[in-house]
């Protein structure tokens, strides 16, 4: 038996009972932190469809984060002022509920990757990068200065939305949910990466040639990579607005875009899990540094660095050794 | 490096006394990245005040927001679900502040606004446990129109960043004027380039500039402004000139008016002996939101003396009778927690070396704004 | 609208592109020479502003605190090329992107230790200060048309540099062929520091010029670093001609759209909404002017395939 699966049990299990702890230690905040990792770890391995399986180095991905941030806002802020979006050509009116909040999050941050998909992915390389990060940027700048939607100020959800039959408010329950799909999505994105779909598109990565002489397409399976891609971490964007109960511009952010792709390589590349150990590492040196110095940047800095230099696999590749599980 | 342990020893001797906390407070504000002066000028002046006051059972709680709103809010849950603060002060900007403060006072903590007062919060959205101890966004504006309709001023060029606070600037300007508004211009947030604006200022027939652009999108301004040899009189709110921003725009800025509810020249008791201390103690004049730190912890430090924290009815009377020498000289509560408070207009001169304010007038007395009766507490 | 203020408008688009052409001359030379996209560009176009102020500060002459610039960037280039760079030539663009972004907090963070939180001061010389007339009657600031000349200057010497010096033929032949030029003895490591160093001085004699007349301060690089990113990549990264045909189009385009916008919205809107509905769409123009490049040629306008 490989080490990978067995790490990969073990991270998913800490992730479970740090929370059950500080559920039975009273600590509430713990909690709190507890469903940010699985949040941003959700958005990472959205990313990580694109980037890990696809090769697709985007830095424009929170774009799509910023989409559910803001579905979640709009729907809720509407249903909370009692105003429907719209009256014509039919009625639409706003939510409390999550599920139709992930469902509007999902399909309009898909149908955005699949626009900006299909303009970016005629660009490779730093292209590429450059493209998606010009996407994010417009965004960006439209949701300071568009007005109906608070522009820099962001929107502000006072309650919590409703999940049935649980107390979204409750920290620990609220980190079920977060939890529960976190899991749903990585067992998907491993059955993702082991289907057929999955293959060529690993294949078109180390060679691009030679899947196209057999007659597949790689633009198109980039593109429904990156799509898939955009859809997870729009879904990973309207929980997170959620547990903040508040969305804002910073969410598009290419410093956002930036941090999906620092959980990936601190995890490390190619493996399924890494965005979850990124993220939690992550939060935890912004947690803990943060309290050391003002200058905490700093070693946040040195220790990525470090990564990047010395620790090629991540985390996950220091512990588990060479062995890549997608390939 | 002297200076920097002596503002250290200020810190721990706030700090140092977790034992036996009558009152912790929890301070939100912004430490690093490009927004940092700020955050550590209200951090210092706050810490200043306690510190002065002798007492030991005052525990602050201080979390860095970065500037991002996320993190506010993060910080503001930490706060509240495990540190369990009473009080909760610190925040610099109106988004984050939007964020954050509403939630606070809908849980039960008492929240002091050391800056930034959005619309919002004064009007529909005012809160029993939150009180603004700094202005309300539209005042100093509306305060600079006042003096404008008194000082002949009739034809202005409007300026500020395409963002709500920016918008809201503006507006509170127009509110008050009474002459003519040859453009309003709103610029992209951060820019750094203002050619293409002065170029329009140059071409326009207005007799005054009036912007708000705070931080270093001011400074920027402010330098080319100075290079375009356009003559017209530069009017703003203090942001774009406070002392920490001064220092870097240099005899560019000189002449200007500003206006503020405070100035380091200002001849109420107290100014002078918090000027002085604070100047020694941290080796930098204090700025506006350094006075706003000192006066949010005198209104707690005030409280305090009356009330208990955990009796919130009491503690929320006595914090309501601002009974406190600010160093801005009288000041008062609205019905809406908002300040009553003269507003100054202010000019930028130089003293020896130094290019800072002085005060040449009021602008507007006893100002409260425009949104109390929106208010129902 | 008077045709003096168009004209005014056109100049400024001009000076604006020249402005980032500084900026992105090095970014570009050192992605064309060694493949690198250097994130923490911006990092050493800040170290050149503050090196500057603070030699400024201490002896009064601008002279003295451009070279400052040069020195402390060149300086830094090399020492982070030696440390970091070096170890990421055979790397993906993920790894660069993320090493280079961890330099960005090490030294924000860092100049905010030693230079303190708040801006600093770096004027204009007084030799430079205030406007001139040119002809047609146009009051134009003569420290900008100095940028203008410092624009002109960086762009020629680059050319020549490239095209003419014996340096310029190895840098091209290390683009062409690493292996072989490494084989026929040439130092490719030293090299590879030199191209990062002038690299890294042009950012900080940008960060120094540009400095005086905006806000030095912890940060200043970010909005840069993305500006310049915009600029090569339309240009085609890697060619000294493309930054240069970008930097204009940028800067026309961000001008240009800023000025013109708000007035042409206002012709079917009314005041208000237009004013603001155009800054919001001037605040996007030049990230929408760059993905129509990239999607209609997708290495820029001048980049090989």
């Amino acid at each position: 038996m490989k080490r990978e699966p067995l790490l990969n049990a073990a991270i998913l299990l800490g992730l479970l009972l740090v929370p059950l702890w500080a559920l039975w230690a009273d600590a509430p905040f713990t909690i709190t932190l507890a469903t940010k990792v699985a949040i941003l770890a959700l958005a990472g391995v959205g990313l990580n469809i694109a980037l890990g399986l696809g090769g697709l180095v985007s830095l424009g991905h929170a774009t799509f984060f910023g989409i559910g941030g803001y579905a979640m806002g709009i729907l809720a802020s509407h249903a909370q002022s009692f105003v429907p979006l719209t009256e014509v050509p039919f009625l639409i009116e706003g939510t409390k509920s999550m599920p139709v909040i992930w469902l509007v999050a999902v399909v309009f941050s898909a149908l955005a990757a699949l626009a900006i998909g299909a303009l970016s992915l005629r660009t490779s390389g730093v292209y590429f990068i450059m493209i998606t990060l010009a996407f994010g940027q417009m965004f960006y700048y439209f949701a300071i200065s568009w007005p109906a939607y608070g522009g820099e100020d962001g929107l502000s959800i006072y309650v919590r939305n409703g999940f049935p039959g649980l107390n979204t408010l409750d920290p620990i329950q609220f980190f079920a949910i977060c939890y529960a799909i976190l899991a749903l999505v990585l067992f998907l994105a491993a059955r993702l990466a082991a289907s057929p779909f999955g293959l060529a598109l690993g294949a078109a990565r180390q060679n691009d040639e030679r899947v196209q002489t057999v007659g597949m397409d790689s633009f198109r399976l980039r593109l429904v990579a990156f799509t898939i891609s955009g859809a997870v971490t729009g879904l990973a964007g309207a929980l997170f607005a959620d547990l903040n109960r508040f969305v804002s511009p910073t969410m598009f952010s290419w410093q956002m875009s930036g941090e999906f792709i620092i959980f990936i390589i601190l995890g490390g590349i190619g493996r399924l899990y890494g965005p979850v150990v990124g993220a939690a590492l992550f939060i935890i040196l912004e947690h803990f540094l943060g309290g050391l110095s003002d200058y905490w940047h700093i070693y946040l800095g040195a220790i990525l660095l470090a990564v990047v230099l010395f620790a090629r696999g991540g985390l996950i590749g220091a512990l588990a050794g060479r062995e890549v599980a997608h390939d | 490096m002297k200076l920097k342990s002596l503002a250290a020893a200020v810190c721990a001797a706030a700090l140092a006394t977790a034992a036996q906390a009558e009152m912790k407070v929890g301070m939100i504000t912004t430490l690093s990245g490009g927004g940092a002066g700020l955050g550590i000028d209200v951090r210092d002046g706050f810490l200043l005040a306690i510190a002065q006051s002798g007492r030991d059972d005052v525990e602050v709680v201080i979390e860095d927001d970065q500037r991002k709103p996320e993190l506010a809010v993060q910080a503001a849950d930490k706060l509240i679900q495990s540190e369990k603060v009473d009080v909760m002060t610190g925040i610099i900007w109106s988004n984050l502040a939007l964020a954050v403060a509403p939630a606070a006072a809908a849980q039960g903590k008492f929240y002091l606004s050391p800056n930034a007062g959005p619309s919002q919060l004064a009007g529909r959205g005012c809160h029993e446990n939150y009180f603004n101890v700094s202005w309300q966004n539209d005042a100093f504006n509306e305060a600079a129109a006042v003096w404008a309709n008194e000082n002949g001023i009739e034809n202005v060029f409007l300026m500020a960043p395409n963002y709500p606070a920016g918008q809201d600037m503006i507006a509170g300007f127009k509110r008050f004027f009474e002459g003519t508004v040859a453009a309003e211009v709103y610029t992209k947030l951060g820019q750094t380039d203002y050619a293409a604006e002065i170029a329009q200022m140059r071409a326009s027939d207005a007799d005054t500039i009036y912007f708000f652009l705070p931080g270093g999108m001011g400074i920027s301004f402010m330098k080319q402004f100075a290079g375009s040899g356009v003559e017209k009189t530069v009017m703003g709110p203090a942001f774009s000139f406070d002392q920490g921003i001064l220092g870097a725009i240099g005899e560019a800025a000189l002449g200007v008016k500003n206006t503020a509810h405070w100035s380091k020249d200002l001849d109420v008791p107290g100014n002078a002996e918090f000027v002085a201390s604070f100047t020694e103690t941290f080796g930098r004049l204090p700025s506006l939101y350094a006075a706003q730190g000192f006066d949010t912890a005198l209104l707690l430090l005030s409280a305090m003396e009356k009330a208990d924290v955990k009796d919130a009815d009491a503690f929320r009377a006595a914090l309501r009778e601002a009974d406190f020498q600010s160093v801005r000289g009288d000041f008062a509560f609205g019905p809406n927690h908002h300040p009553v408070q003269d507003i100054y207009m202010r000019e930028v001169v130089k003293e020896g070396d130094v290019v800072t304010n002085r005060v040449i007038g009021v602008a507007a007395t006893d100002h409260t704004d425009a949104y109390a009766g929106d208010c129902k507490m | 609208m008077s045709t003096v203020l168009l004209i005014e408008q056109l100049l400024n688009g001009v000076q604006f592109g020249l402005m980032l052409f500084l900026m992105a001359a090095g970014l570009t030379l050192i992605f064309g020479v060694m493949g690198i996209i250097n994130l923490a560009h911006g990092s050493l176009y800040m170290v050149g502003a503050f090196a500057a102020a603070g030699v400024a500060a201490a002896t009064g002459s601008f002279t003295l605190a451009l070279i400052a610039s040069l020195a402390a960037a060149a300086a830094a280039g090399a020492l982070v090329e030696l440390t970091v760079i070096r170890r990421l030539y055979a790397r993906d663009h993920l790894d660069q992107v993320l090493a280079t972004f961890a330099l960005i907090l090490i030294f924000s963070e860092g100049t905010r230790w030693v230079f303190g939180s708040f801006p600093l001061f770096l004027d204009v010389p007084a030799a430079l200060a205030g406007p001139v007339t040119l002809p047609g009657g146009i009051q134009y600031p003569l420290y900008r048309l100095f940028i203008i000349v410092a624009g002109l200057v960086v762009a020629a010497g680059l050319f020549l540099l490239i095209s003419r010096t014996r340096i310029g033929i190895r840098i091209r032949a290390g683009e062409a062929d690493r292996e072989m030029i490494a084989a026929l003895g040439v130092d490719i490591s030293r090299l590879y520091t030199l191209v990062f160093a002038l690299g890294a001085a042009l950012a900080g004699l940008a960060g120094a010029l540009v400095g005086a007349i905006q806000s030095v301060q912890v940060g200043m690089g970010e909005p840069v670093l993305i500006l310049a990113f915009v600029v090569i990549v339309i240009g085609g990264i890697g060619s000294i001609r493309g930054a240069f045909v970008g930097a204009l189009l940028v800067g026309l385009t961000d001008t240009l759209g800023r000025f013109l916008l708000p007035v042409i919205f206002r012709a079917f809107m009314d005041p208000s909404a237009a004013t603001s509905a155009g800054s919001a769409l001037a605040s996007m123009l030049i990230y929408i002017l760059m993905a129509a490049v990239l999607v209609a040629r997708p290495t820029g306008l001048f980049g090989k395939a």
